[in-house]
């Protein structure tokens, strides 16, 4: 009997060996271990058996059975492995063909410099305020030191409403307005970015409409080379570290000294080029250190604190930075140039 | 201001520095050199030649045959120009000659005949025709001086003269002079400063004898001075002044008028010269004009005055606008003999009134509107008539008969060092001050670490420390300023909740697919009270309108930002740009005012329009036109986002589409609409089925109130159940979703619509809508015949209240 248990091991590991295919082994399995297969008509005859030899055959036939079985399981996985293979060669799809869309939405170029810009002076403590489009004349212009007939309101041609109402030419008036909420006794620290409006015939560098950040800082003590260090940071993040700064006299009503601020031209490298008119300087904002006459009129005492106050134009400065032509470019919302600084 | 190099010379020796270089000083140190120009073109081989013979041309009834002594050689040159003559001195470009434009002389034949060069005319050698003085116009030019044959003409005429572009800012109207430039630029370079110093040789006669001065209005016109300059004689300019003239961009007109000019130029002080034989007095009075009164003024129209005005009579009439214009029935012409000098100082302000009333915009009026140098007065008419004397003939008499109420004296500013250096950041010492100082020749005294400075008074931007710190910094140089950080108490920056939320929200619409736009804020009369918002519509709120608008397109303050967007789409779409979606926050500006007297409301807008394909797949057969729906779905996730729940109601506007729209409804209140663009509008921008959407961004950002607490995720299963009830079709969804959430109260958790039918198997005027209803209980699992009850009872509400009844 043992020889016969060893017999049919033998043949059945021979069969599941041999075999790749899942039914078969199916078959395999039922012919030996089923209940009409031959390892149980042959424990079937254990009766038959001596009272000694029974537990010695009865240990191999079960040792026999685990073998069998577990070669079974063993196959059965390996072929099931393959026919799951086969079955997913069979699925396999064009991965070059295209994606299901999905929209591609983003914001305006001015508004990604202006976050950009936002972001750099938040970092150093700024904070944005923002106020009216329409403004009084005395914020636009009285309060920024600049008096009715003042010859500099000529630098700039106002869209009035009334006579005491107008668009606002500049973004400066938050900086008024600011101090005055700060109530005379506070730093303030602050930038104004918004929509500033100029009676302007639209063309390639003059837009009727047009954005600007105004900068504002006053302490005790503000320094004119803590401007200096200021606009350098600024003009490094946002044009690359290898700029270099310069300032040189100009002159805005709200400030004094005033100053231009340029920065090197990056295309000749200060050599001088189309670019920089051949100056090697491009220039970028105006700036100056906050008149006694405007801290006054909002509440700061000129002998005690001091400021530094600066502007400038998104617009150009995106035009600088990404070789924008025209300004008109930033209003037409051609979807083409609109895509180009997704990922700017 | 046109800053020539060789007339700058006269006062500064700015040696041969390159013009460019000089440039570049000028705008470091104090103002913006705008550009460098020529005054011509750069020509080669053209000199002076003497016209020995002129005669007519054989073979040519207007051309002219001539021989031209040019020096060492004898040419001859056919010439077409009508005033060409013997014995004139003449500019001759002889062969070889390059002219402005690269146009090269060569020996010719013209009609047969030999022609070895070119007479030229001041156009040819490249001065701009509107600087060409009138008799040399139509010809060659003929040097009315006595110039040596042979001499090259392009430095005879000043042709070589660089002449620089100042760009001033509103406060240096010192360098509306050339004095004044001189004085900057000897700082900038730190040299000395050559003044005219006229003396003119004075008659025995004298002019007090001849004129009276009187001034009604001393506030005005604190000095008038007049000089009395007899026997001029009209001819033209010298050649130097007609070319520092044409440098500076004057035509020249005759020696008078070119003196006059020429000094106003020098000293940047207008000067006004009558022709005193025409005053039909022998006095002067200055006033202001009487309302309606008259002065034709030598522009040949005819003015109207008022009492803002300040003019000058001759003791009864007006002869001129004060400081803008003079009288056309006192000019000067060529049959002048007398002259009556005019050197006074008229305010800024009363010039101002009358240059924004007249719009007469000139020279002079530029320079009293910015202020000009007391102490130039009346040195400027001395010059003058030391000019008229020379090159008038003229005989000046004696004196100056003036009103003089002028405040000449200088402004003292202190400056403290120690101040100095803490607001510049620096830590000069006094020698540096000194310095800058001495190189801007200012007077100053020294006390201790202070400077008493005595401005000039050329410098009349000068009267606060700060302008002086200024001065010294720029002159110290600007480049030599430290880099510092402000080290004050730091404080927190940070955009505030509101900032931060919109940016959020504009990145959640960028998410969904959508395209910011920047549009403009004034829009035209067609589209300002187009699609406009029926919260905004209903409160009654007009559009503002501008003063003085610059063009019918941006005339009024927007109401709605949708116009400008739905330009956008249509200048999108005549580029072929088919798929778009488009939104915008803005401003829009409120009012219910007529007549502004006070500031609008300013609202945030958030719009947007979108058209064309959303979603465009073709090879898996996807294709998603933009509907309400789409829309919708964005505008949902928006709200989600927000933790908002908002209605949308059937609503009909004018510029929508009637069965297509819906406004929005947060906490009762009205918030915007949504919708398609009615048709007439579509058509209007050229475009296809348009959707839009206008939301008053300002309820939003008060509404939102961020998550600030914790809340238990549900623990007990949720439960399913749907159902579809066939109803009439203009019952809304949402009408049939209340009752459910109402009467479902407090077990159903949410209810939603999954299927909407009509049509087949259903009677005409019927839909059916399919709901899924979920049930939720926070503290237990539900039991089905909780479920079922509360099923029920929606089933009966329902069925009541819209006649509803169930689909199988």
């Amino acid at each position: 009997m043992k020889d016969q248990l060893k017999a049919i091991e033998t043949e059945a590991l021979e069969k599941i060996a041999k075999t790749e295919d899942i039914k078969k082994l199916q078959d395999i399995k039922v012919a030996y271990l089923g209940k009409k297969g031959s390892l149980t008509s042959v424990l079937r005859g254990m009766g038959k058996l001596s009272k000694e030899e029974r537990p010695v055959v009865g240990e191999l036939a079960n040792a026999v059975r685990q073998q069998i079985t577990a070669s079974l399981e063993e196959k059965m996985e390996k072929l099931e492995q393959i026919a799951l293979e086969k079955q997913l060669e069979q699925e396999a799809i064009d991965v070059t063909l295209p994606g299901r869309p999905i929209k591609l939405g983003g914001p305006h170029l001015l508004t990604k410099i202006m976050e950009e810009i936002e972001d750099l002076f938040i970092g150093m403590g700024f904070e944005v305020r923002e106020g009216p489009e329409v403004e009084t004349d005395y914020y636009n212009f009285e309060a920024l030191n600049l008096p009715k007939n003042h010859p500099a309101r000529e630098m700039q041609d106002t869209f009035f409403i009334t006579k005491d109402l107008l668009m606002r030419t500049q973004t400066s008036p938050v900086q008024a307005r600011t101090m005055e909420a700060y109530g005379g006794n506070k730093p303030v620290k602050m930038i104004s970015p918004g929509k500033v409006y100029r009676r302007d015939t639209d063309d390639a560098t003059h837009s009727h409409q047009f954005t600007q950040i105004e900068g504002l800082y006053v302490d005790k003590h503000v320094r004119m080379s803590d401007l200096k260090g200021v606009l350098d940071i600024f003009a490094k993040k946002i044009f690359g570290n290898d700029r270099d700064i310069r300032l040189r006299p100009s002159f805005f009503p709200f400030t004094e000294p005033s100053v231009e601020m340029d920065i090197s031209c990056k295309i000749c490298q200060g050599k001088g080029c189309s670019v920089c008119k051949g100056s090697g300087w491009i220039e970028i904002l105006g700036a100056g250190m906050v008149h006694p006459n405007v801290l006054s009129m909002a509440g700061y005492d000129p002998n005690v604190y001091s400021g530094f106050a600066f502007g400038m134009g998104p617009e150009r400065i995106a035009m600088l930075k990404y070789g924008v032509k025209d300004i008109r470019q930033f209003y037409t919302n051609d979807i083409r140039f609109l895509k180009q600084y997704h990922n700017a | 201001m046109l800053v020539s190099l060789n007339w700058l010379k006269n006062y500064v020796d700015i040696k041969d520095m390159d013009p460019e270089v000089l440039a570049e000083k000028i705008t470091k140190t104090g103002i913006e050199v705008d550009g460098i120009e020529y005054v011509a073109e750069k020509s080669e081989n053209v000199v002076v030649g003497y016209v020995e013979s002129c005669e007519e041309h054989p073979n040519a009834d207007k051309l002219h045959l001539c021989q031209v002594d040019v020096g060492d050689e004898t040419l001859q040159i056919i010439c077409g120009a009508p005033n060409v003559a013997q014995g004139q001195k003449v500019a001759v470009a002889k062969p070889g000659a390059v002219l402005p434009g690269n146009f090269k002389i060569k020996k010719v034949k013209l009609r047969g005949v030999e022609s070895n060069g070119m007479i030229c005319s001041l156009q040819e050698l490249g001065i701009e025709e509107k600087y060409v003085p009138k008799d040399a116009a139509d010809g060659i030019y003929v040097f009315s001086e006595d110039v040596m044959v042979g001499d090259v003409v392009e430095s005879l005429l000043n042709l070589n003269d660089a002449v620089l572009e100042f760009d001033l800012t509103p406060n240096r109207a010192d360098c509306l002079s050339m004095l004044g430039v001189a004085y900057e630029v000897a700082a900038i370079l730190d040299q000395p400063v050559q003044l005219p110093n006229p003396a003119p040789t004075m008659a025995k006669e004298a002019a007090q004898d001849f004129i009276s001065v009187r001034v009604e209005a001393p506030e005005d016109n604190p000095y008038y001075g007049a000089f009395i300059i007899r026997d001029v004689t009209i001819k033209p300019s010298p050649l130097w002044m007609s070319n520092y003239l044409i440098a500076a961009g004057i035509r020249p007109i005759n020696n008078v008028v070119d003196i006059t000019n020429y000094v106003l130029l020098e000293y940047g002080q207008p000067l006004h010269a009558f022709d005193y034989d025409k005053l039909n007095s022998d006095q002067i009075a200055v006033r202001r004009a009487k309302d309606k009164e008259v002065l034709v003024t030598l522009d040949g129209h005819e003015r109207i005055l008022s009492h803002d005005h300040l003019v000058i009579t001759n003791g009864a009439e007006p002869i001129a606008l004060a400081g803008v214009m003079g009288g056309l029935a006192t000019e000067v012409t060529d049959s002048t003999k007398n002259v009556l000098l005019e050197a006074a100082y008229f305010t800024g302000d009363v010039v101002t009134n009358a240059v924004k009333e007249t719009g007469l915009r000139s020279e002079s009026s530029t320079r009293f509107t910015k202020g000009v140098d007391p102490n130039r007065v009346k040195e400027a008419g001395i010059r003058a008539c030391e000019l008229l004397e020379k090159y008038a003939d003229a005989t000046i008499l004696s004196g100056v008969v003036e009103y003089d109420q002028l405040d000449r004296s200088e402004k003292q500013v202190e400056m403290d060092m120690h101040e100095m250096n803490r607001r510049l950041g620096t830590n000069l010492q006094a020698d540096d001050v000194k310095n800058a100082l001495k190189r801007l020749k200012f007077n100053y005294e020294q006390k201790a670490s202070t400077f008493i400075v005595h401005v000039p008074t050329r410098r009349g931007d000068i009267t606060i420390f700060e302008d002086m710190l200024e001065e010294v910094a720029r002159i110290y140089g600007y480049d030599n300023l430290p880099y510092t950080l402000p080290d004050g108490v730091g404080q927190a920056g940070g955009l505030t909740e509101r900032q931060q939320l919109i940016r959020n929200i504009k990145k959640l619409l960028e998410g969904a697919g959508l395209m910011e736009s920047h549009t403009y804020s004034l829009i035209s009369q067609e589209t300002k009270d187009q699609l406009i918002s029926p919260e905004v519509s209903e409160a009654n709120y007009m559009p503002i309108q501008l003063a003085l608008p610059m063009s019918e397109d941006h005339k009024y303050l927007r109401l709605s930002l949708l116009p400008e967007i739905l330009r956008v789409l249509a200048y999108n779409k005549a580029r072929n740009q088919l798929d778009l979606g488009y939104y915008e926050i803005g401003k829009t500006f409120l009012t219910q005012e007529t007549v502004l007297t006070k500031q609008p409301d300013e609202r945030l807008r958030l719009a947007g329009a979108l058209t064309g394909n959303w979603l465009h797949h073709p090879w898996q057969q996807e294709k998603k036109q933009v509907d309400f729906y789409v829309v919708k779905g964005i505008l949902e996730r928006l709200f989600d986002y927000l933790g908002f729940s908002v209605e949308y109601k059937p609503f009909k506007h004018k510029d929508m589409h009637p069965g297509r729209t819906a406004s929005l409804h947060l906490q009762g209140k009205t918030i915007g609409f949504l919708g398609q663009v009615h048709p007439r509008i579509q058509n209007q921008w050229d475009l296809k089925e348009t959707y839009v959407f206008d939301i008053n961004l300002e309820e939003l950002l008060v509404a939102y109130k961020p998550v600030t607490s914790y809340q238990e995720v549900p623990k007990y299963p949720s439960i399913g159940r749907d159902i579809a009830f066939v109803i009439d079709e203009s019952i809304l969804a949402d009408d049939i979703k209340k009752v459910i959430k109402e009467v479902g109260k407090p077990l159903v958790k949410d209810v939603s619509v999954f299927d909407v039918y009509e049509g087949e198997n259903l009677e005409a005027g019927k839909k059916s809508v399919a709901y899924h209803i979920v049930y939720q209980h926070p503290e237990k699992t539900l039991t089905d015949n909780e479920i079922q009850a509360s099923y029920d009872h929606i089933i009966d509400a329902v069925k009541e209240k819209y006649q509803a009844y169930i689909r199988s």
